[in-house]
């Protein structure tokens, strides 16, 4: 798939240019909330950036972002509040960024959380992919540094991308604003429930454990009819995960 | 839902894992790993992927070698300080003129013309609005060199690289690998040098390289060492070497600065702050060619704008001070007369004297500010012509003349070289001081922070004075 936005896409309803209005700091009164997440130094503050049109500091080395960075835009008439989160690898350990940005998507409940991927790396960062999806099903992969991809000779198939992981994929080089646009209609529609998705479980899980989780998971949605992600929950309880345990005590999680 | 059932959801977790083993944790990271690999395999399509990433190894290959890395490391640094020295220079001499010699005597006639008291016009024109007018000549033309060279190395991605190469000294010091990146951005500034100390999850780690940022040149220093070893190390050189020679001394005096971050590293993690080296996985990122314009326009409008703002905002103020404690008198000596009188004693053991011990208790809030406030003092003391007269800050137009007022002073080899050392060694700033303080929340390792290197300053310069008074 070509990813050429401003040249061909001028005249085109997703290049809706008009409706938007970068709000920088101003996050006051917002309808919803978007959190973004990825891999450490794949440019999650540049997309941040390129959203809000703030200047959060951006550099190449990973762990650059340890302040929690907020901003806004606004779209359509609807007022959209941005959190760029810490980068890492996964949310399996227990070190400080990796908790901030847990605790951020599980109980902060963001409407949409934009998952940043290097598009060259695309493998290793499935992995924080596959954990944030357990967590939350309102996502959108934004893959990002396409531009470095293409001058690699990687092509990605963004649709077969897309229907594997169940959520939207928006090629992107935010660094040259390629892809914002589409990047923003997306957000806008799944936050809109305009676009369902219906985001990838984690399948290879050896026999014992996938029953275990089951039996868990079932408990917990006995328990708590509303909750989507149950099977998360049943793997954190799994390994003892004290602040969840606490979560499930004082309600946190409902 | 009820608080029986979620115990006993608890309770059920706790069998299940312990029927599962303990191997839960790792058979799940493969499972994640397996799934990964195959939606991987199903999207995404490579031909010879490994071609870029080729020369990237290539290029790590050299910058990270055991011989070359820290030639070019050095050679980097070497590179940058020249071109913001050399370039500086001009833009500097004509800001200084436009806003010290051509705008400063226009306010005075102002001021004159609307029969402003003296003490007003004194207090607000030579004292608050030159502090401020000299803060911008001599910092905006270096900062808005050296910061868009510095963000485009870190754009390029070689700040990782530099850690790479210093991971294991910090290793061997006891401390984070991570504090090597720490350490580059307190380069720039101290006060960010801390904060982004938060991406070093140990506390204990943490904390020795919050102490030792200050150990790091911070860009409010680096004009004072530059000025000092253009006037007295160049000087003792043949003229022709003159440039290598004070660029040299700069450049060693920041190297020294390193050799401390490991050494009171070490001390620390073998005294007050022991404990277990962490390891930590570093990315190499891929090299990226930065865009350029882009570049320069941030970083001068992010974070020039920004560090020059600040030094403006405790420039103004200290310029009123100094303008203050040189005017008002206790019997015939003005205030700042008679702490420099008290202040002399201790400053010929430590090498240096009243004047500067005095300036670095003003500039306490910006170091940018402590030249001036010598040359200030240094001609009010000793009562020699030049200058704009009593409490006035100024800066004069070459570096020659500067020297006379500082040999007139007083100074040798000696006072210039412990000055250097001391600039590098004394407390840090107050807007570090402050940010410490937010991000450690603890009055006493702010304490430790803002007095050790002070304590280590004096206790170098005086065994450097010491040892030089008996050898030469």
């Amino acid at each position: 798939m070509e990813n050429k936005v401003n040249s061909v896409c001028g005249s085109c309803s997703q290049y809706n240019i008009k409706g938007l209005k970068k709000l920088g700091v101003n996050i006051s009164n917002f309808d919803f909330v978007v959190a973004i997440a990825g891999n450490p130094n794949t440019g999650k503050s540049t997309v941040f950036n390129a959203l809000t049109g703030l200047r959060q500091h951006t550099g190449n080395w990973p762990g650059k972002t340890v302040v929690r960075a907020e901003g806004a835009f606004e779209y359509d008439g609807q007022k959209f509040k941005l959190v760029d989160l810490p980068g890492t690898y996964s949310l399996l350990s227990t070190s400080q960024d990796e908790e901030v940005a847990r605790n951020f998507i599980l109980f902060g409940k963001p409407d949409v959380t934009v998952i940043v991927v290097d598009a060259s790396r695309l493998e290793r960062n499935l992995n924080l992919v596959l954990q944030i999806l357990e967590i939350t099903n309102k996502a959108v992969l934004c893959l990002n540094l396409m531009d470095e991809a293409n001058r690699n000779n990687i092509k990605i198939e963004i649709r077969t991308l897309a229907r594997d992981l169940g959520i939207p994929v928006v090629p992107t080089s935010a660094r040259f604003k390629e892809g914002i646009p589409e990047l923003i209609q997306t957000i806008n529609d799944v936050a809109t429930g305009k676009i369902i998705c219906k985001s990838y479980r984690i399948k290879n899980v050896n026999g014992n454990i996938d029953k275990a989780i089951k039996k868990l998971s079932d408990e917990i949605e006995k328990e708590i009819p509303t909750i989507s992600n149950s099977r998360w929950i049943a793997f954190r309880l799994l390994e003892g995960d004290n602040r969840i345990i606490n979560a499930l005590r004082t309600g946190e999680l409902v | 839902m009820s608080q029986k059932s979620i115990e006993k959801i608890i309770a059920l977790s706790s069998d299940l894992r312990w029927q599962i083993g303990d191997d839960f944790h790792d058979n799940l990271a493969e499972g994640i790993y397996a799934d990964a690999s195959e939606i991987a395999k199903n999207s995404v399509i490579s031909n010879n992927k490994k071609k870029r990433f080729r020369l990237d190894t290539k290029i790590d290959k050299i910058v990270t070698s055991k011989t070359w890395g820290f030639p070019i490391m050095f050679l980097i640094l070497g590179v940058i300080l020249w071109i913001t020295i050399e370039g500086a220079n001009y833009p500097s001499s004509m800001l200084a003129n436009l806003l010290l010699n051509n705008f400063h005597p226009i306010l005075k006639t102002l001021a004159a013309s609307i029969g402003m008291p003296w003490w007003l016009d004194g207090f607000l024109i030579d004292g608050v609005y030159l502090a401020v007018a000299w803060v911008i000549a001599v910092m905006l033309p270096p900062m808005a060199i050296f910061f868009p060279l510095f963000t485009l190395l870190e754009d390029f991605g070689y700040l990782p690289r530099v850690a790479f190469n210093l991971d294991y000294l910090f290793k061997k010091s006891g401390a984070h690998g991570k504090q090597a990146l720490t350490m580059s951005m307190g380069f720039g500034c101290n006060a960010a040098g801390v904060v982004a100390t938060r991406i070093i999850d140990s506390p204990r780690e943490r904390l020795i390289a919050i102490i030792t940022n200050n150990f790091s040149l911070c860009n409010g220093r680096w004009p004072t060492q530059i000025l000092i070893a253009t006037i007295f190390i160049g000087a003792v050189v043949p003229a022709s070497f003159s440039g290598i020679a004070s660029l040299s001394a700069v450049i060693g005096i920041a190297i020294l600065g390193i050799f401390f971050t490991f050494f009171v590293s070490w001390a620390l993690s073998k005294t007050v702050l022991k404990g277990e080296v962490s390891t930590f996985n570093l990315e190499l990122p891929p090299y990226r060619p930065p865009r350029f314009w882009k570049t320069v326009y941030t970083s001068l409008i992010d974070r020039t704008i920004i560090v020059l703002w600040r030094a403006i905002f405790f420039a103004a103020p200290a310029g009123a001070v100094i303008w203050l404690i040189s005017n008002i008198y206790i019997g015939d000596l003005s205030i700042a007369s008679w702490t420099i009188n008290s202040l002399d004693g201790f400053g010929f053991l430590l090498g240096l004297n009243g004047v500067i011990l005095l300036a670095y208790i003003v500039a306490i809030p910006a170091n940018e500010i402590v030249i001036p406030t010598i040359l200030m003092l240094t001609v009010m003391a000793t009562g020699i012509a030049g200058g704009e007269g009593v409490g006035v800050m100024f800066e004069l137009d070459s570096a020659s003349e500067t020297a006379t007022i500082l040999k007139a002073g007083g100074w040798t080899l000696l006072t210039a070289v412990n000055l250097m050392l001391f600039s590098l060694l004394h407390n840090p700033c107050s807007t570090t001081i402050y940010t410490i303080y937010k991000e450690t929340k603890s009055v006493k390792w702010t304490v430790v922070a803002s007095l050790l290197p002070v304590i280590m300053g004096f206790v170098i310069t005086f065994l450097i004075a010491q040892i030089w008074r008996i050898v030469v």
